[in-house]
Formats: C-alpha cells, sequence, structure tokens
C-alpha cells in the first residue's frame, strides 16, 4: 500500500492540481476574477460557483395556475359555444343552460332537434392525449343523453389536464415577455409539475412589481355597452365611478389582437394614455364595428372590469387607437408593457415567496466564511496536537477536500446556499474521520509490534471498508435530502454528498501519497501516532 | 515525536457494557420526556411548515425600535404579529400567523397583502432584508415530504446495512438513529428552537452522522466476533468499543469544533441548524456506544463464526497479513 506507482502518484497530483484550478474562480471576488482571467487563454477555468439566491439576495416567487377560476372560465366558455351552435342550428331549448361544476347541462325537447344538434355539439369536444402511438380515442368533453333530450357536456380529467398544461405553457411565454421586458435582470422561470411555474430572479430585494406585473391577468377587450333590452350582455363595474353597466356578451376584438401598445400623452388634454395598434385581423373587426356603431358607446374592457366607455364619433378604420382613463404616468406604462407582451390565459396566485436582500446576502457569506476558517482553524489546532506531524497531514488533505468540493460544485453547475456553506463547515469537522479511521487502526497495527510499513500498509487496508461503510450511510440519508429538499436545503444535499465523495478520494489518494513520500524520506522502523 | 495529547490511554479497559442497565432505562425516560413535551410544549413550528409570513427588518438608523413596531405592526389587523429581536438590537423578525379565508386563492391573495402592507408601513425606517411568504398548499407540503424524506432515509439505511451486515445491526442501527431523532425532536422542543425545512436536513444529517459511527462501531464488533469466537458477546463488544473509542472522541471532537465555528459565526440565520448540530453530535456519539452496540446483546446476536463477510476475508490473505502471519493471534 505504502508504493505507489509513478503512474498513480502522477495522476493524483494532476486530479488535484485541476481540482484545485477549477475551485480557484470561486475563492475571488468578480473583480478579481476579471482582471486575472482576462489575460489567460479562454480554456483555463473561470466559472466560479453560482450562489443560491439566499446568498446573493433575489427573489423567489412560485406561482400556481388558479384551477377553479381556470375552470369556471372554461365552463362559461363551453356555455356560449353551446348558445352559439344552438343558435346556428336554431334549435330551441327548454329552459337555459345550467352551469355545473364542470361543465354544462341543457335539454332540447324535439328529437329532430337533437339529431340536428348534436353532430355540431360534438364538434366543441377535441380528441386528447394524442402521442407518439397515436389518437388515444379520448375526448376532451364528455358528453352524455338522456332519452328525454337532458344533454350533459362536462370537461374530462384528461381534457382538464390537458388545457392546465397548455395554459401553463403559454403562460410560461408570456411571463418571459412580462420580464425580459426590461433585459437587465436574469430571471429563471422553470415549470414545476402541471400547474406551477417558479420564477426567480438574482438581484430584485423588492418584488412587488414583479408580483405586481404576474398578477394581472391584463385581458383587454372591446365591447359594445349594450343598448336597451337587448339581450345577451352582463354586468360590469366601471373602474371610475364603481357603477355597474350593461355590456354586450359579444367581443369585438380582443388584447392578443394588439401588435404594439405604447405609453402616450392624449394631445389636447395632456392626459397619459396608451396608444395601440391592431394587427390585420384587429383592425379590420374593430373597423368594421365602429363603422356599424357610429354613435354608440364602446367599452374598453380589462380584466372584467370597465376602464372608459367613449362614444364612437367616425369610424376607426385605421388600426390603430388608444385607450384614455383616468391613469398615472406609471400606470399607463405598466398597462402598455402588459398589454406587449400579452394576456395571462389564467388568473395566478402567489403561493411562495422567498426573497433576501443584497445586505443579508453579503453577511450570511460573510458569517459563511469566518465560520469556515475558525473551523478549519480549530479542527487544524486539535488535529496537530493529537496526531502532530499526521495532524498536518490531515489537514491538508481537508484543504484540498474542500477545494476539490468547490472546483467539483462549480463543474456541476450546482448552486452553493447558506446550508451549503454549513455542509462544507461539517466536511471539514467530519472529513478528518477518515484520516482519524486510518491513523487509529496505524497505531493498533503498531501498539502490536508491527514494522513501520506493515502497520502503515494494514492501517490504510483495513480502515478502507470502514470508512467506505460509514460514508455510504451519511450519502444514503444526502441523497434523500436531495430529492425532497427545495432550494436552500437541496443545496446542503449536494455539498454533503459531493463532500462524502471527496473525504473517500482525498482520504486515499493525497493522505496516502503524503505519508509514503515521508516515509520514504525517513524510513521509520517504527510509526509513532 | 514531538509532544502530543493522548485523549484515551491506549489500554482503557472501560466496562461500557455494564452501563446499560443505566443507559437504557435513561434514554427511554429521556424519549417519553420528549413525547409529553411534545404535547404539552409543542413544536415551535417555522413559516415553512405552519404557513404564514416572516419578515426580517433592519433598522435604517442604529437600532430598531421594537415596542413602536410591535404596535404598529398589530395595528394592522393581520392577526398576533411575534416580533423579535434577531441576532442584533439592529435587526428584528416578525412573524405573521396563516391569514385565513374562504378558499386557497383568496388565502394566497390575502397572505400577499400582508406583505405589501408591511412594507409600506415599514418601508422608510426599516430595509426589507428576508421575506418569505409560504402559502397553505405549499407548507402541507412540505411537511409530506419532510416526513416521507425522514422515513424513506431510514428504510434506505435499514436496507443497505441489512445487506452489510446481520439483521441484528440493521435493526440496532435503526433504533439507535429513531432514538437519535426522538431526541433531537425534543432538543428542538425544549428549547423551542424554529422547527422548519433546515431542521429536516439537521435531522437527516444526524441520521447520517450517528450512523457513521455506529457503523465504525458495529465494523469492530463484527470483526472482534471472527477474532474470539470463544469470548462472550458483552465482553467481545466491550473490546470493540475500546478500541474504537479513540476514534469516536476525536471524531466527534473535531466535528464539535466545526459546528461551534458555525454556531458562533454562522449567523443568525442558520442558529438553530448549529445548535442542534451540536447536540446532534453529542446524542450520536453516546447512543453508538450505550444504546446501538447494548441492544446487540438483546437482539440475539451469535457470537462464535458464521458472521457475514467472514469468508471472503480468511479466504484471501491481505498483503499487510503476510506480512506479519499471526501477529492477529
Amino acid at each position: 500500500m505504502m508504493r505507489i506507482s509513478r503512474v498513480k502518484t502522477i495522476l493524483i497530483l494532476l486530479a488535484t492540481f485541476i481540482g484545485c484550478m477549477l475551485a480557484l474562480p470561486s475563492l475571488m471576488n468578480e473583480s478579481t476574477r476579471r482582471s486575472v482571467f482576462g489575460a489567460l487563454p479562454s480554456w483555463v477555468p473561470q466559472k466560479a460557483v453560482s450562489l443560491g439566491l439566499d446568498l446573493q439576495g433575489g427573489a423567489h416567487v412560485l406561482l400556481e395556475i388558479d384551477k377553479p377560476d381556470l375552470i369556471r372560465s372554461m365552463t362559461t366558455q363551453l356555455r356560449d359555444d353551446v348558445r352559439r351552435v344552438l343558435r346556428e342550428q336554431r334549435v330551441a331549448l327548454q329552459g337555459g343552460i345550467v352551469m355545473q361544476p364542470r361543465g354544462v347541462q341543457f335539454r332540447i325537447a324535439q328529437a329532430d332537434d337533437r339529431a340536428r344538434a348534436m353532430p355540431k355539439l360534438r364538434e366543441l369536444s377535441l380528441p386528447v392525449g394524442q402521442q407518439l402511438f397515436g389518437p388515444t380515442g379520448n375526448q376532451s368533453i364528455d358528453i352524455t343523453e338522456t332519452p328525454d333530450g337532458q344533454i350533459t357536456m362536462a370537461y374530462s380529467e384528461l381534457g382538464l389536464n390537458e388545457r392546465i398544461r397548455r395554459v401553463g405553457q403559454q403562460t410560461i411565454e408570456v411571463i418571459e415577455r412580462r420580464i425580459n421586458i426590461d433585459g437587465t435582470k436574469e430571471p429563471s422561470i422553470q415549470r414545476q409539475g402541471l400547474d406551477r411555474i417558479l420564477v426567480q430572479v438574482p438581484g430584485l430585494t423588492d418584488p412587488q412589481q414583479l408580483k405586481e406585473r404576474l398578477g394581472r391577468t391584463a385581458k383587454l377587450q372591446f365591447r359594445f355597452v349594450a343598448e336597451a333590452g337587448a339581450a345577451d350582455t352582463e354586468q360590469m363595474r366601471n373602474r371610475d365611478s364603481g357603477q355597474m353597466i350593461s355590456v354586450e356578451r359579444s367581443v369585438i376584438t380582443e388584447g392578443e389582437d394588439l401588435i404594439d401598445a405604447q405609453a402616450s400623452f392624449d394631445q389636447r388634454t395632456g392626459q397619459p394614455i396608451v396608444s395601440f395598434r391592431f394587427n390585420i385581423r384587429g383592425a379590420q373587426r374593430f373597423g368594421d364595428a365602429t363603422t356599424r356603431g357610429v354613435g354608440r358607446q364602446l367599452a374598453i374592457v380589462l380584466d372584467n372590469e370597465v376602464i372608459s366607455a367613449p362614444v364612437v364619433q367616425t369610424p376607426i378604420t385605421g388600426g390603430s387607437g388608444q385607450i384614455s382613463g383616468s391613469f398615472t404616468v406609471e400606470q399607463v406604462n405598466s398597462l402598455s408593457l402588459l398589454l406587449r407582451a400579452g394576456a395571462l390565459p389564467a388568473k395566478l396566485s402567489i403561493i411562495e415567496e422567498r426573497t433576501v436582500g443584497a445586505g443579508l446576502g453579503a453577511d450570511s457569506i460573510q458569517a459563511g466564511l469566518m465560520a469556515s476558517y475558525l473551523a478549519t482553524a480549530l479542527v487544524a489546532v486539535f488535529m496537530i496536537v493529537t496526531y502532530g506531524f499526521f495532524g498536518v497531514v490531515a489537514i491538508i488533505a481537508v484543504t484540498f477536500n474542500v477545494l476539490l468540493l468547490l472546483g467539483l460544485l462549480s463543474v456541476i453547475g450546482a448552486t452553493l446556499t447558506l446550508p451549503g456553506i454549513a455542509g462544507i463547515v461539517l466536511t471539514v469537522g467530519m472529513a478528518v474521520d477518515a484520516n482519524v479511521l486510518i491513523y487509529e487502526r496505524v497505531r493498533e497495527e503498531a501498539r502490536m509490534g508491527r514494522s513501520a510499513i506493515s502497520s502503515l500498509d494494514a492501517g490504510f487496508e483495513r480502515a478502507l471498508s470502514t470508512i467506505v461503510d460509514a460514508n455510504l450511510t451519511t450519502l444514503i440519508a444526502a441523497i434523500v435530502l436531495f430529492f425532497l429538499g427545495s432550494g436552500p436545503v437541496r443545496g446542503f444535499a449536494v455539498t454533503l454528498s459531493l463532500g462524502i465523495f471527496t473525504t473517500v478520494f482525498t482520504a486515499f489518494t493525497l493522505s496516502r501519497l503524503m505519508i509514503a513520500t515521508w516515509y520514504r524520506w525517513r524510513r521509520p522502523s517504527k510509526v509513532e501516532i | 515525536m514531538a509532544f502530543r495529547l493522548r485523549f484515551i490511554k491506549d489500554d482503557t479497559k472501560f466496562p461500557f457494557m455494564g452501563f446499560r442497565s443505566v443507559s437504557f432505562p435513561l434514554s427511554a425516560l429521556l424519549s417519553v420526556l420528549t413525547v409529553l413535551a411534545f404535547f404539552a410544549i409543542g413544536v415551535n413550528f417555522g413559516i415553512d411548515f405552519k404557513g404564514g409570513t416572516l419578515v426580517e427588518l433592519q433598522a435604517k438608523g442604529t437600532t430598531a425600535n421594537i415596542s413602536e413596531v410591535r404596535e404598529r405592526s398589530n395595528a394592522l389587523g393581520f392577526g398576533s404579529i411575534e416580533v423579535a429581536e434577531f441576532g442584533s438590537p439592529r435587526e428584528l423578525l416578525l412573524r405573521v400567523e396563516l391569514q385565513t379565508a374562504p378558499t386557497a386563492a383568496e388565502q394566497e391573495r390575502a397572505q400577499q397583502n400582508v406583505v405589501s402592507k408591511l412594507r409600506e408601513t415599514f418601508g422608510n425606517d426599516y430595509e426589507f432584508r428576508r421575506v418569505e411568504v409560504v402559502g397553505p398548499r405549499v407548507s402541507g407540503e412540505l411537511v409530506q415530504n419532510g416526513t416521507i424524506g425522514v422515513i424513506v432515509g431510514i428504510i434506505g439505511v435499514l436496507i443497505y446495512l441489512w445487506f452489510r451486515f446481520e439483521w441484528q445491526f440493521a435493526v440496532g442501527a435503526v433504533i439507535a438513529t429513531l432514538h437519535d431523532i426522538v431526541l433531537t425532536i425534543g432538543f428542538f422542543v425544549v428549547m423551542q428552537l424554529t422547527f422548519d425545512m433546515t431542521s429536516i436536513a439537521v435531522i437527516l444529517t444526524i441520521l447520517g452522522y450517528s450512523l457513521n459511527d455506529t457503523v465504525v462501531v458495529y465494523d469492530r464488533i463484527r470483526e472482534m466476533l471472527r477474532k474470539y469466537k470463544k469470548l462472550a458477546l458483552t465482553d467481545v463488544i466491550d473490546i470493540a468499543i475500546n478500541s474504537t473509542l479513540s476514534r469516536t472522541v476525536i471524531t466527534a471532537t473535531t466535528t464539535f469544533l466545526a459546528m461551534l465555528a458555525m454556531a458562533i459565526f454562522g449567523g443568525e440565520v442558520l442558529r438553530s441548524f448549529s445548535l442542534a448540530m451540536l447536540f446532534g453530535v453529542v446524542i450520536g456519539t453516546y447512543s453508538s456506544i450505550f444504546i446501538a452496540a447494548p441492544i446487540l446483546i438483546y437482539l440475539g446476536l451469535k457470537t462464535g463464526g458464521g458472521v457475514k463477510g467472514d469468508k471472503d476475508e480468511e479466504a484471501k490473505p491481505v498483503p499487510g497479513k503476510a506480512l506479519a502471519p499471526g501477529a492477529r493471534a
């Protein structure tokens, strides 16, 4: 064991050297790093370990699609679709359309009416689950029909999930546009499970504005204010007066037909307004409607609130217009931004938020560094007092152990968190255990009267299985922690697991190499540990 | 060589097994007390598990006015708000309980309202160092994940030890580990430390550390069982513990020292973590000697051969053995 071939020696030193090179960038601060690595060729590793939000400061916001609200709007949509189909087919209903938790129910008494309407109603349902093996035969809407003409249409579980999945995808796209509009920060937006989205923005310490941006649906619609006695209307609140206004259900055009929205000022009154431009489809519809409806009141509806209801003076066919209301400059800025980014397909709730200020992050790094230094110093003094020269070997091994750990963390792109630093400190304390196990074993062997070389050999040999056993159990705990934990706790699990690997590596390569070199140099007949 | 401290004398022969009549009732008593305290005092759950809002404030001036903050925050009408100094007179920690509302979505919105109101109220005089809002759904899942994690961890270790050792060792290690987990929870209850996600990390780490220690002792017991086939089990265990005692003490000390550094300088956020780890190192060391080892006697471990791993090691002499035959007699 004490004889290590030249190839092995070179490999051990090389691995350690590479590990240290990888760790080096993490030990420098930003500006030193830039000045040092600016001069070096690009193959020199220069990636520092990335810091978690709890160390660099930033906001972590977990959003969830408001499922009840989504289902409500889906069933409302279904009711409107059913109503449209029946109107087109000139089918009369017996009674109205009853809303149910996941769908609608209505009765068509006449059998020939039913025969005419059913195929069209069935078209409302889409096949779902088209995957690798083609259509599965599942439908997004379950339709049941009783002999007396009662028809129930309800979204199936699959149809619902399919919709939530699509809504989640669209939501991520909208959120990306809403956040990236500033272009400065580097947000990370990740899907979590079916209906959750995690937004992390490093460096953002007051996420109030972010949350407002994420929380608004920003669904813009243009509809006519209902004339007296009109059917198909609904009541909506006027944002300024707070009064309810009766508005037509049918929508002229929507926010998705906008191609641009800008904050500007009304040239006559000087008030802040949002001016916008429609795409061709929107311009066409808007032009047609305003041509038909000169003299009527047009309601501009944002998130089910009437912002303003101007009277159409002349047909607006140019494809552009403006939204006025009693806005502040800030409000028109944020509204135009939201309109440019598009509406969220569903409401979102913030179910978890964690924000760390830059000050606390910096303090935490400082505290973590202090603790690491003190821990290393205390352990070093203790080990040297206990084992003398061998204690020094152990401390050198532990130092390289921590460097290798940092190097590994930056290579695999892991995030260092505050509990992660605690994991490193714990590694410092527990890593010497491998050396202690070896030394104690060597000592026992020496006490039995063995020669130096034989007790060293036996010590390393016999300690190996114990060290592997002992560390594997800790590794199991750390792996479990990795899979169940999130954020900072996960960072702890990562450093703890990697620390176990580097510990076993340094104990059996570096420590052995150092002791073997020492042995060849001193040639002691007895080992005194 | 130069002066060196010897913490454990080389020929220590401490009759550890004699103490099992003390250690077992003591541990049983402490465990029962923990369960009682658990129900009588209760765990000081953090917002990770309870839901709610946590805000750390730092005064823009030199000191925080704790009574004023308490008064103004409680006047906001979000239920009782806990205000406490956090580490220094300049920092305060506010804990707002989970807001109630008929639906989950409304509840989440109410929670967000708490944060904006607090920012409005204190934003001028205080810096918001940390804001954590955990909704009812997330906290429920965290409780579930934490519990599952600890259970899966224990089962994983049980299976591993079962493969490597006899079943008695696996069961003994798990009992000792459960003992450590129970007492650690007791420590959290008695000290009223906040129990949150990092506390689960602490428990799993203590589980790892304690097992590490236990496995080292077990490894030696197994070796000694092979070596001394005629001796009584209690004597074999005593020999094994005594021969690993030096290592046990030294490793416990270095780990303790490292965590002590963390407790002193690691900052207020990780205070619970470091304190619990300190406790865990002590309790983990105690349990591997006084619980995990003697319990093997009660689990009916047999002496005199037939121990796993016996054959392959005896069949192939290691180089060390070949050099010094008979040294193991």
